[in-house]
């Protein structure tokens, strides 16, 4: 009994701890996006290559595609951009650039000096589909089906762990599923 | 020597009291600095403040302990445009937020609803001082009940309970 008088409140205690420890870890930055498992958000948006030209959600459909939203203002993009030259040299998937509330001749500009990984950059300059596709923090990048839902998203620049953890994997079994 | 004592003593305890009063007048300063929102960009004041109550309600995620209605960020101020022109449009304000779960999930609602996921988020709190105030009531009522020699076996009581001579040379000898 008398043990008891210390061990519980020493439980209580180790349950808060574990609790706030938990919490700490927790990156608040990371909100659970409500459209994972939801079709994509339609579009139907101006290349940047070429501003007579417009791609739209359904000339997407069939094959698995990732969205890339980037901007030129955006340091962190410029950060994981050798990531996805990676992911488009190794043709994992189909990559394609959103440009974000950006200028046309900047964004221009910084694939020229930066490589350009995209089969298409989708020029978003109101940030309208951005919204759509509850952009907050560029980058972001989505990962979407043959049959046009959204199956991962991650915000924040890309990093070889979420690569490899996360979306070769998801890669592999959307391609395998056909 | 005893002047001076007793001046430096009142000092002190004017300090102790300023230095709350300060802080709390600086917070409250703080506060109404942060009040002031972003100016309206409509003419019509109706329904400015129809947008400015919806906003109110809305997070922004960029900066994510602000309303769209107080953040000055770019998305926030893209959201409040969103909001204004749906208003605009004749939509209801639960569309609106509609619309905005959507896109960003209820962590964008500055009231999240209540559904099983949020059962924890509503009731936690009530229930964890509730089983708190029913362990101090249970406390209480037994040591109450206790014999008060059950008291004086416990060494913690013991050395709070009996100021000895010691302690009252200890505590009125200040001399700084």
């Amino acid at each position: 009994m008398k043990v008891l008088r210390y061990l519980v409140p020493m439980a209580l205690l180790a349950a808060v701890v574990a609790f706030l420890g938990v919490g700490l870890g927790l990156n608040p930055r990371e909100v659970p996006s409500p459209l994972i498992g939801k079709p994509a958000p339609a579009f139907k948006l101006a290349r940047l290559d070429d501003a007579t030209q417009t791609i739209s959600r359904e000339d997407l459909l069939g094959q698995v595609w990732m969205l890339n939203v980037w901007a030129s203002w955006c340091a962190p993009c410029r950060e994981e951009h050798p990531l996805v030259i990676d992911i488009a040299r190794r043709q994992l998937v189909a990559v394609y650039g959103l440009n974000y509330k950006d200028q046309v001749p900047a964004a221009k500009n910084w694939l020229a000096g930066l490589g350009n990984p995209y089969r298409a950059t989708l020029v978003d300059s109101d940030g309208r589909v951005g919204i759509d596709y509850g952009v907050y923090g560029v980058p972001e990048t989505f990962i979407v089906d043959r049959q046009g839902v959204i199956r991962f998203k991650h915000t924040g620049p890309l990093t070889p762990d979420v690569l490899r953890t996360r979306i070769e994997p998801l890669l592999k079994e959307l391609q395998r599923a056909g | 020597m005893r002047a001076e004592r007793g001046l430096r003593r009142a000092l002190r305890r004017q300090v102790l009291v300023l230095v709350p009063l300060v802080l709390l007048v600086s917070l409250w300063a703080a506060s109404l600095v942060h009040a002031k929102e972003a100016a309206p960009a409509s003419a019509d004041p109706a329904l400015e403040a129809r947008v400015m109550r919806v906003a109110n309600e809305l997070r922004c995620l960029v900066c994510q302990n602000e309303t769209i209605a107080a953040s000055n960020a770019d998305l926030a101020v893209d959201l409040r445009n969103q909001v204004r022109e749906m208003l605009r449009q004749g939509r209801s304000e639960r569309e609106v937020f509609d619309y905005m779960t959507a896109r960003y999930g209820d962590f964008v609602l500055y009231r999240p609803p209540l559904k099983s996921s949020t059962v924890p988020l509503w009731f936690g709190p009530p229930v964890l001082l509730a089983v708190s105030l029913v362990g101090l009531w249970w406390m209480l009522r037994r040591r109450n009940r206790l014999p008060p020699e059950q008291f004086e076996n416990d060494p913690i009581g013991d050395a709070n309970d009996t100021p000895g001579p010691a302690r009252e040379r200890a505590g009125g000898g200040d001399t700084r």
